[in-house]
């Protein structure tokens, strides 16, 4: 174990800002890179869901 | 002939591709978790403090592996172009553009931790030093597949054009490999070599490893859900399309 405490964790001995920067942008990165992707095939269902609803109603 | 296991271009087709990748992408995904959870553990509470860089040098934990993250993509993606020049087949343009935007990604995050680690240890976020130039040229080439795929309406010509950017493009991966032995460059030398001893603790490589690991099956989970929306925008109106479960109201 490399830490006394919670605040010693967090101040990463002075280097902070450049390992949380680091690590805190990569997670959130990948975060919404997994969002976007979802809405992406959320949106893309969505569509085709109207049209072929628009294409059955307009056979029937 | 004898009959093959598995009939590896039954899965070629994209009615065939689509459900399995909604099967697959779970599994890559919850590796992705585990992994990221065994690495950071190791990357903040075992690895030791440096005895040169003290706390900073964490951002290995994450800068290697999105580096060779965003090499090994790019060379995934040359890999796709080429089977889809050589036999025509729709899908590898589709996989090539799923791996695209996160390959782009782990580029882009290669060059952030890359100035986060180079300001405080060389004292500059950027220098033009081959290793970090080559990096950039790769991002600019993935921004490149992006754009000119996205430029053009025809699905086919645009993977084709892709196809072209990718395989001219992959000279510059192993440029970025060998940057740092062939100039005299400020970024230090490969950490892991095939051939010799690594030059860090074992727990330092560990960790290093499962990130990798991590990223790697991020990367496969997130492209393979992406390939689905790009399966559905490109097949919209096939007729298997519309029997999908899911297009049912």
């Amino acid at each position: 174990m490399n830490w006394g405490s919670a605040s010693e964790f967090f101040a990463m001995g002075g280097y902070g800002f450049y390992v949380w920067g680091s690590f805190g942008v990569t997670a959130a990165a990948l975060l919404i890179e997994t969002l976007l992707v979802r809405k992406r095939l959320g949106d893309t269902r969505r569509l085709l869901r109207r049209e072929l609803a628009a294409d059955r109603e307009s056979q029937d | 002939m004898s009959q093959p296991l598995i009939n590896w271009f039954k899965f070629a087709s994209p009615a065939s591709f689509y459900p399995l990748a909604g099967k697959l992408w779970p599994w890559f995904a919850a590796l992705a978790t585990a992994f990221a959870a065994a690495g950071l553990w190791i990357s903040f509470f075992v690895a030791p403090t440096d005895f040169q860089q003290g706390e900073g040098y964490r951002i290995i934990f994450i800068h290697v592996p999105a580096s060779w993250m965003s090499m090994f993509i790019y060379c995934v993606m040359a890999f796709w172009s080429a089977i889809g020049i050589g036999f025509n087949t729709r899908l590898s343009g589709m996989m090539s553009s799923a791996l695209a935007p996160t390959g782009a990604l782990f580029a882009f995050l290669s060059l952030w931790t890359g100035a986060l680690w180079g300001k405080p240890m060389w004292g500059a976020w950027w220098v033009w030093d081959a290793r970090l130039t080559s990096e950039l040229i790769l991002l600019f080439l993935y921004l490149g597949y992006i754009a000119l795929t996205a430029a053009i309406d025809d699905p086919r010509r645009a993977d084709k054009a892709g196809a072209i950017v990718s395989l001219v493009g992959v000279i510059n991966v192993p440029i970025i490999y060998f940057s740092v032995k062939w100039w005299n460059t400020l970024h230090q030398g490969a950490s892991v070599s095939m051939t010799k001893a690594p030059t860090m603790a074992a727990t330092m490589l560990w960790g290093m490893l499962l990130m990798a690991l991590a990223f790697w099956m991020y990367s496969i989970a997130v492209a393979l859900y992406r390939v689905r929306a790009i399966i559905l925008e490109r097949e919209r109106h096939a007729t298997w399309v519309a029997e999908l479960p899911e297009m049912q109201r």
